[in-house]
């Protein structure tokens, strides 16, 4: 396999003076990109921009690209009923919303992702998935993989081995999918289990799968072997030269605006900020000194802000000042435990100075935070 | 409404004969309309029935998960209306009429079906309407196509916001490079096209403002290229900005603060402020430095403040107290929680390192290293964000010498340092030598501390500073 760089492009490029139409247009039906950053807001940003910018009536696009450890979710999903976000936080795992639809995935360096640009009108998954089959066999003939219907591909007829998702504009469309070669199997499980209780809501569900690393069924399988191989049966299958061409997703000159497509990527708002409108309704277990507590609490979450908040407390357990001043500055507040945290902390400086109160005020907000 | 937009422009002729309203002919019927169809509230255009197109595969059916849009308002053609999921897909719907939106025909989670009615849209009169097209999607625009602009018709990629902000500077959209959707021209990069003409430096967001007339002999960085192209004339009408005000509710940590800082300012404060010499102190952490590494630590200069502020406070223990909310009594805090002030994303937090009264500066600098990743991650828990007794803020390290810094209740006193400077200064032997000083300006609560006080705490502080040997002695 060819890789061709980019600085090769570039200094040819330099020569005709036309940077973006020479990396962009090829005389070909098709072009392979891979991308160099591990990065899935840089990659997902890649994709976007592509969707947005490219015409893509002469010639289809099939994108490869890793991350680092990252949980990604479908464009209508919820967070906290996929993933277990205190997990998340704690291992610096990042968490990311796609603008395809479909269910929750997790990605690592073991995972390769694979992204197939057509025009709207020449969008086909089976197609893709089929192609991705062939690649497979191609390599390793006794594999037994197929496609399903729900456009997964099994691994000995049981194990989900790719999930897939796509997205549709008014011109273009991408289909994109998983391939676990070597995950981390474990790491994949426990964030993927969500302790969160009590959440109802309309949200997108993710399917639960029995997976399997196709490392594990043939150990001499490397992420780059498949990588390879499916660039090569898409090159056949296009009648294009078998290159890759490495493609920085930082790139501003080649890709402008990429950076503001990155970012947005990144803020609250779209990533938890565009989860369907929720309700939590739990009891939550407050023991305090020789006794336990019961506490309903009812939320509904809108825009990932806490639209209505009720808590059901024993009566004069705290103040009614202090009972309304939390619920009134809960209301209209991220359902995010670090701005609780700094809420709850900073309103406790204007309560009585009572220690009785404040460990009373302390337990219940730690309760409360531990639902987000 | 079209009158009232010529009088105000020539009210502007008479009263600045530099600014010249110049509103051609087409541009006051351009925008005349656009006032029409968004003003008006009697429907004067044909309403088209916007029906959901063919998403392939053979799909029928499909959930509306997200609405772009709702009834009233305004849209031009290729804006989003709404985002529809059919098993793992998502969907953009985008509007081929330039319109207003007058019927939503489904809620968010309804299923919507391909081929019936997903939004009713008002065209205008004027501008008539395809007659009903299943639609087949129009191939995006090639390179070429997009250098006419037509304004009546639909060709240009740019909404009519842009083609009149275009108008008004007298651009020509073919010449303007599109970074939109489908190379579509956006209003960024009109404003890109101007900065570059004149060389002015335009704000990144269009404000409400009037910019001074373009003169010719401003620098134009441009190729010799340009000269073709139009550059603004000498007396030249203002670029009015057409930005609007943001108006947001205050929510959340923020509306926490509200509450806090306005407690705050009841407390009625005295400022001290002095000068600190810390030559000595940065030549202690130069040579500690190494040897916090060796530990896995990060040594800045805090861990220092910190510590000779606890030793301050076991001398002067009313700076660590508390007065009750009806001003009766004041508790002497017998643990030193001194908080640092953290710049993070969400703003100001306070966490707070707990007896540093028992702690050695290596101990000190371990928590604060843990704070601080902890801060930066958003991770902090209650525990470390609640019993502060006295706080400290850096703000040097942003910058800034003096500051008046807000006592955070139930705290009686705070201090702000400013950053660390190297100044000129004399020595007992009258020479001058370099110095590095920092600046520290206290607040304390007048109604419990009096100037007194205060100025022989700062005073102590300071020589444990200056002296970094001292408070070897006073170590406990």
């Amino acid at each position: 396999m060819v890789l061709q760089s980019l600085k090769n492009c570039l200094w040819l490029s330099c020569v005709l003076r036309t940077p973006k139409a020479c990396f962009w247009s090829t005389a070909s039906g098709g072009l392979i990109i891979q991308s160099v950053s591990n990065d899935v807001y840089q990659n997902l940003a890649v994709e976007d921009w592509i969707h947005d910018h490219m015409d893509l009536e002469k010639q289809q696009i099939l994108f490869l690209w890793r991350n680092s450890p990252a949980v990604v979710i479908g464009r209508h999903q919820n967070p906290w009923q996929e993933c277990n976000l205190r997990l998340l936080r704690q291992k610096n795992i990042k968490l990311a919303r796609r603008r395809s639809g479909g269910g929750t995935v997790y990605h690592d360096l073991g995972n390769i992702n694979l992204t197939f640009f057509t025009t709207r009108k020449k969008y086909e998954r089976m197609g893709n998935l089929k192609l991705i089959v062939k690649a497979l066999k191609a390599l390793r003939p006794q594999l037994d993989v197929h496609v399903t219907d729900r456009y997964d591909i099994l691994l000995d007829r049981q194990y989900k081995i790719s999930g897939t998702a796509a997205k549709l504009g008014r011109a273009n469309a991408y289909h994109h999918c998983t391939l676990l070669c070597n995950a981390d199997k474990f790491v994949l499980s426990s964030v993927l289990r969500s302790p969160y209780k009590g959440l109802k809501s309309n949200a997108t569900p993710s399917v639960p799968a029995s997976v399997k690393n196709l490392f594990e069924e043939d150990p001499s399988l490397t992420s780059e072997m498949l990588l390879d191989a499916i660039a090569k049966e898409y090159a056949v299958q296009h009648q294009i030269d078998h290159h890759v061409t490495l493609i920085n997703p930082a790139d501003e000159t080649l890709l402008p605006g990429i950076s503001n497509k990155t970012k947005e990527l990144q803020t609250w708002e779209w990533v938890y900020g565009k989860t369907p409108k929720f309700s939590v309704s739990t009891c939550l277990k407050i023991s305090y000194k020789d006794s336990v507590i019961d506490v309903k609490v009812n939320m509904d979450v809108k825009h990932g802000k806490i639209e209505v908040c009720n808590i059901d407390l024993p009566e004069q357990w705290l103040p009614p000042g202090l009972y309304n001043e939390l619920v009134k500055n809960l209301t209209g507040s991220k359902f995010c435990p670090n701005e609780t945290t700094t809420l709850v902390t900073t309103l406790l400086r204007v309560c009585p100075q009572d220690d009785e109160l404040h460990s009373r005020w302390s337990l219940l907000c730690e309760n409360m935070i531990r639902l987000m | 409404v079209c009158i009232h937009r010529v009088r105000s422009c020539s009210g502007i002729r008479f009263i600045k004969s530099k600014y010249v309203c110049v509103f051609d002919k087409s541009a006051l019927k351009f925008s005349h309309q656009q006032r029409l169809f968004r003003t008006s509230p009697v429907s004067c255009g044909q309403i088209v029935q916007f029906k959901l197109s063919d998403i392939g595969e053979g799909i029928t059916e499909v959930t509306v998960k997200e609405w772009y849009i709702k009834e009233g308002d305004s849209v031009s053609q290729f804006d989003s209306i709404c985002e529809v999921q059919s098993d793992k897909a998502s969907v953009t719907i985008t509007s081929r009429y330039d319109g207003v939106i007058r019927k939503l025909h489904y809620s968010i989670d309804d299923i919507a079906f391909v081929g019936k009615p997903l939004v009713d849209i008002e065209i205008d009169a004027s501008k008539g309407v395809a007659p009903e097209e299943d639609v087949v999607e129009t191939p995006p625009m090639s390179h070429e196509e997009h250098t006419h602009q037509e304004i009546k018709g639909h060709k240009t990629l740019a909404t009519p916001a842009v083609r009149r902000l275009a108008m008004e500077n007298n651009i020509k959209l073919s010449e303007v490079v599109g970074t939109g959707k489908d190379n579509r021209i956006l209003k960024e990069d009109i404003l890109n096209y101007l900065a570059k003409q004149t060389g002015a430096i335009l704000p990144p967001s269009p404000k409400a403002e009037i910019v001074p007339p373009l003169r010719k002999t401003e620098a134009v960085p441009a190729a010799p290229k340009d000269k073709a192209h139009r550059i603004p004339v000498p007396v030249s009408r203002p670029i009015a900005f057409s930005g609007k005000d943001k108006t947001e509710p205050v929510t959340g940590f923020q509306k926490a603060m509200v509450k806090t800082m306005s407690a705050a300012l009841k407390i009625p404060h005295f400022g001290y402020s002095d000068e600190i010499d810390l030559t000595q102190l940065v030549q202690l952490r130069e040579e500690l430095k190494p040897l916090a590494e060796i530990r896995g630590v990060k040594l800045s200069f805090m861990p220092f403040f910190i510590k000779a502020a606890s030793l301050g406070l076991l001398q002067y223990p009313i700076l660590n107290a508390s007065l009750d909310e009806n001003c009766q009594n004041v508790t002497y805090k017998a643990s030193h929680n001194i908080g640092v002030a953290m710049d993070t994303e969400q703003g100001l937090i306070v966490p707070n390192v707990k007896n540093v009264q028992v702690c050695s500066v290596f101990d000190i600098a371990v928590e604060l290293n843990r704070l601080q990743s902890l801060g930066s991650a958003g991770q902090l828990g209650t525990s470390d964000l609640t019993g502060g007794t006295f706080t400290l803020s850096n703000i040097g390290t942003i910058g800034g010498t003096y500051a008046k810094p807000v006592i955070l209740p139930p705290e009686v006193a705070i201090g702000a340092l400013g950053k660390i400077q190297v100044l000129p200064r004399f020595n007992g032997k009258g020479e001058v030598f370099k110095a590095q000083i920092m600046n520290v300006s206290w607040s304390a609560d007048h109604r419990i501390i009096d100037g007194a006080t205060m100025a022989r705490f700062s005073n102590l502080w300071k020589s444990y500073l200056e002296n970094p040997a001292l408070m070897l002695l006073d170590l406990k």
